[in-house]
């Protein structure tokens, strides 16, 4: 199998010009407080023609934000893009894009929608209509063309999607995660109808770069795979995927390369949080996921259980709880800073106290997670010292916002202290009141009466 | 606009009809032809309103209700023009931005029918001699009353275009011109028709009490509906009233069916929500579609309209334009002059009134705002105090509903102030005192609106929190206090603000009425305003004006923006 799968710099872009060449592109935003978040740093890589090349990523990496790049919808802080040697500074022809959330204008039919890219463009009213109707003929909508896309279900808007992307005749055909909102089976026929588009050549363009968190499904339509890690977005790894088309997501030579990319991302997790004391990593402006208490405590109760008994494969794991492993990821990795689980290669392990946790009754949980949230989340602690300190053993939100604005940016810190907040009330290290938005160490609901 | 988005007849195969045919063409042509009569007499010299005279014959009403009709219609075009140049300089313009929304916002605060004197002779002056300068006044009242909020809930539509459609036509490259007529405005149009309506049934109160001006020693009376009864008023003729009552029920009722009922329920399908939905029902909006003879008298419009939106139009270079939205030499330039324009503009108004009146008149003004003010007060109390029961009691009977609220949309709409001859002459009749009984009619009109919005807010109201409350057994003061009080409390706000709004703008006519020969004067701002325009005392005018605004101003910012928000916080259901 080791054939199927290349390194960087083996792949089909060392041969010819390539068709789009992301050149040391790097993205930040800055921040209130000053200086800048790097959500991108030096991505660089190309697209030959004739390739499908998939970005990989978990949510979060900047994955998408490099698509809308390259889209010219975003600009690049530094570095630039070149499509055939022209730099890209605002949406062009030759590039066309399918929408994660279809992004149809709800008020004209099908027709008009496919159409409407060709309008722009000022192509003539005859010529615009011939097109547009043999666009919606090859995806397969016709006799829709005069639907309203409410009308429509989500895989057939999709397809909607696709044809006004068609329709246009780009060179490069940007995909942003489109089979996401679909359901399992109208995402594969989808997919497969594209694929087969593809291999038989009916289609006018040269290249396709699709963004996606699915694993499988980069492996099922791509040729080539970039994988990307996170914070900064950066792209961690290159895989080459030789299968023929169509690919049977059973055959075995399909599963090792699935094996070996589900390897990697976990291994681009573990150094970073993995063997180390989990309390070092987190410091007090670590970016921290909205994941409730109950959904940690939750992952260590299925875990201590049959069939896993204490470890198991983030793959099986996700597949058990009908989670895609970009989100069972987020849960692990806070269940691992909180000293509940270990993340090794792939395989989740309950610690001694995730195991106490699992055990415990539902009056000594909130006890022992209390226990673990000071000692690993120093944003939590700090909260808690704050209230001790003070005389009124109030504090009012906003104090601990702004003081994470300055390092994580306004959404950021929102989120963050989101998330501390729900933690520290199921553990009743503190106690809060949404409506005077107001930390306190004693329960407000006391202090009234 | 419907043109514009419909697909080639060939798209979409309907059944046609000759019955319909019959029907559209029939009821355009009656639309045309008294539209056109109406307009007519707008371009005549002044002196033809002094030869023929407002009578009141009721056979003079149709035509009077026509021009009246026309009134709202030119308005409502100015209103509609204002709103998609106003909203989109505000939503596109960072420099404008600031200094565009502040103004709408002072300027849906200013009593309209207080600066109704200046407005007047300004538009006199431009068409010397002509009904049209006395004409444009009107329809410039109107126009005031209807377009501040059009173009703010057009402004507030274009920030809030979905994320991803924005994408998708930048990333189509629409030109301009096609983005504003493909994207905005048709994700503005929901809102914006709703606001249309909205404005609509404030207008009919304005064009009532524009038609018959008098500003000191000048009366002008434009035929209309609002002329009739003032003529009816000094004639003392109660009988004529009621004609023309009759006549503007009429006439609400064909602008519903005719115009707005189809509007609405065209304006559906601009809707952004992905759902299918039950839409309402609109006969006269399915006759012209089913028409043959309008889609075919329709068609060379639609191919136009087509190639009018391929037409690239504004589209500068956008490397350019960034260079020059973002000169910070321009910036400082900009802000100095608004701030040169803000302070000279505050000279100015405050010489005047200082040159002419003394400090203890603007202490008189202050004091009969606050009579007023406490006037508003209590009137939303005791209405709410009615209505907001009897709104959740009819939105909880989702049949009963369905009924009431066109009513009291209709009742809404309806403009009080031909009413306040009936109770002024029951006032003079039973000698009552004015200060009370004068200040009903303020709120007369405008309690429709607390109404109706609470209906709506009892209507949207989950039902599986009132069975919850039923199988928990909450007592009827818990269940006030806990389930549907906040569940409805947004929609009370909404329809509470503007029933305030509306109460400051009637007191200018409220405070002060007359039949035949008496005058009856109650204490207020509104008094203050409308004897000073009676007596075409401009300095009085400007200073009421300015204080009844001050007075709206703050009354919003210190009580309904505060309650609104906690309400957007707290209380939101969804």
């Amino acid at each position: 199998m080791d054939t199927a799968i290349a390194h960087p710099g083996d792949g089909p872009t060392a041969a010819g010009d390539p068709l789009l060449r992301i050149d040391h592109v790097c993205r930040e935003f800055p921040r209130p407080s000053g200086g800048s978040q790097v959500v991108l740093e030096d991505i660089d890589f190309a697209l030959a023609e004739g390739e499908i090349v998939g970005l990989l990523g978990r949510s979060g990496c900047g994955k998408s934000t490099l698509l809308r790049i390259i889209a010219g919808l975003v600009s690049a802080t530094r570095g630039e893009v070149l499509f055939r040697g022209q730099a890209i500074r605002e949406p062009i022809k030759g590039i066309a894009m399918v929408f994660q959330t279809f992004a149809l204008l709800p008020w004209l039919t099908v027709l008009q929608n496919v159409q409407a890219g060709l309008d722009a463009q000022q192509v003539p009213e005859p010529a615009a209509r011939r097109r547009a109707l043999s666009a919606i003929g090859l995806i397969g909508l016709s006799g829709f063309e005069n639907a309203y896309p409410r009308e429509l279900s989500g895989g057939m808007r999709q397809r909607v999607g696709f044809a006004r992307a068609l329709v246009v005749e780009p060179d490069l055909l940007l995909m942003d995660e489109p089979f996401s909102a679909l359901d399992v089976l109208t995402a594969e026929t989808l997919r497969s109808d594209l694929i087969d588009l593809w291999s038989q050549r009916k289609l006018a363009i040269r290249a396709i770069l699709m963004v996606t968190h699915n694993i499988e499904e980069a492996v099922f339509m791509c040729d080539r795979i970039l994988v990307m890690s996170s914070n900064p977005g950066r792209i961690g790894a290159e895989i080459a995927v030789s299968l023929p088309h169509p690919r049977n997501r059973l055959a075995p030579a399909f599963r090792t390369i699935v094996d070996d990319i589900y390897g990697r991302m976990t291994a681009g997790l573990a150094p970073a949080r993995g063997t180390k004391n989990a309390a070092s990593t987190a410091s007090l402006t670590t970016w921290l996921p909205v994941i409730g208490a109950p959904r940690i405590v939750g992952l260590t109760d299925t875990l201590a259980e049959p069939p896993f008994d204490g470890s198991a494969e983030l793959s099986a794991l996700a597949a058990h709880l009908h989670l895609n492993v970009a989100g069972l990821f987020r849960i692990a990795e806070v269940a691992q800073m909180l000293g509940f689980a270990e993340l090794r290669e792939g395989t989740l392990h309950l610690t001694a106290s995730g195991s106490a946790l699992a055990a415990s009754g539902i009056q000594n949980r909130s006890g022992l997670f209390a226990a673990h949230l000071l000692r690993t989340v120093p944003l939590a602690a700090y909260i808690r010292r704050v209230l001790e300190e003070r005389p009124s053993h109030q504090a009012p939100r906003s104090r601990f916002l702004e003081e994470l604005e300055d390092h994580l940016g306004t959404n950021d810190a929102e989120h963050t202290l989101t998330a501390v907040t729900g933690w520290g009330r199921y553990a009743e290290v503190f106690f809060y009141d949404h409506k005077q938005r107001l930390f306190s160490l004693t329960r407000p609901w006391e202090q009234v009466t | 606009m419907a043109i514009v988005f419909s697909p080639g007849p060939w798209l979409r195969p309907r059944r046609f009809s000759i019955a319909f045919d019959a029907l559209a063409a029939l009821l355009l042509l009656g639309v045309f032809v008294s539209l056109g009569l109406g307009s007519v007499g707008t371009f005549a010299p002044l002196a033809t309103l002094s030869t023929t005279p407002v009578s009141l014959d009721p056979a003079g009403l149709p035509y009077y209700a026509v021009r009246t009709v026309l009134r709202m219609l030119a308005a409502m075009v100015a209103s509609l023009l204002f709103t998609f140049t106003y909203g989109t300089l505000a939503a596109k313009s960072r420099r404008a931005e600031p200094v565009l929304i502040p103004l709408l916002d002072v300027l849906q605060s200013v009593p309209i029918l207080g600066y109704l004197s200046f407005t007047f002779i300004f538009f006199m002056g431009l068409f010397p001699g002509r009904v049209l300068g006395a004409e444009l006044a009107a329809v410039f009242a109107i126009f005031t009353s209807q377009a501040w909020n059009m173009a703010f809930s057009f402004y507030q539509a274009l920030r809030t275009v979905p994320h991803d459609l924005d994408e998708a036509c930048r990333s189509f490259r629409f030109p301009a011109w096609q983005r504003f007529w493909r994207l905005e405005v048709p994700f503005a149009m929901p809102g914006l028709v709703w606001n249309m309506m909205m404005s609509m049934s404030g207008g009919w109160f304005f064009v009532v009490a524009s038609e018959a001006i008098s500003v000191g020693d000048r009366n002008i009376t434009l035929p209309g509906i609002g002329s009739y009864v003032a003529v009816a008023i000094a004639r003392q003729n109660l009988s004529a009233i009621g004609w023309a009552i009759l006549a503007m029920t009429l006439v609400i009722i064909i602008y519903d069916q005719l115009l707005f009922r189809p509007l609405v329920v065209w304006a559906d399908m601009f809707r952004f929500e992905q759902t299918a939905r039950q839409v309402s029902h609109s006969w006269f909006l399915q006759v012209l579609r089913r028409s043959r003879l309008v889609q075919v008298a329709m068609s060379p419009w639609s191919i136009g309209v087509r190639q009018l939106l391929r037409v690239r139009l504004l589209n500068a270079a956008p490397a350019r334009r960034r260079r020059f939205s973002e000169s910070r030499v321009l910036d400082i330039f900009w802000y100095g002059a608004v701030l040169a324009a803000l302070l000279w503009s505050a000279h100015i108004a405050v010489r005047f009134v200082v040159k002419e009146l003394s400090w203890i008149e603007v202490g008189t003004a202050f004091r009969l705002g606050t009579y007023t003010l406490l006037r508003v007060a209590i009137l939303i109390v005791l209405a709410s105090a009615v209505w907001v029961p009897a709104g959740v009691m009819i939105g909880l009977r989702p049949k009963l509903a369905e009924r009431v609220q066109p009513l009291a949309q209709f009742l809404a709409a309806f403009p009080a102030n031909l009413l306040f001859p009936v109770a002024v002459f029951l006032i003079v009749r039973w000698r009552l005192n004015l200060d009370i009984w004068l200040s009903p009619l303020m709120i007369l009109g405008t309690r429709w609106y607390i109404l109706f919005n609470v209906i709506a807010g009892a209507t949207a109201y989950p039902t599986d929190f009132l069975e919850a409350a039923a199988e928990f057994r909450f007592r009827r003061w818990q269940w006030w206090r806990q389930v549907i009080l906040p569940g409805i409390f947004p929609y009370f706000v909404t329809g509470a603000i503007t029933a305030s709004g509306g109460a400051w703008n009637a007191s200018i006519v409220a405070e002060a009425v007359s039949w035949g020969n008496t005058s009856l004067f109650a204490h207020g701002l509104g008094a203050y305003i409308a004897q000073s325009t009676a007596a075409g005392d401009y300095p009085r005018i400007v200073l009421g004006v300015a204080v009844m605004s001050l007075f709206v101003i703050l009354f919003n910012r210190l009580l309904w923006r505060p309650l609104y928000a906690y309400g957007e916080r707290h209380l939101r259901l969804d």
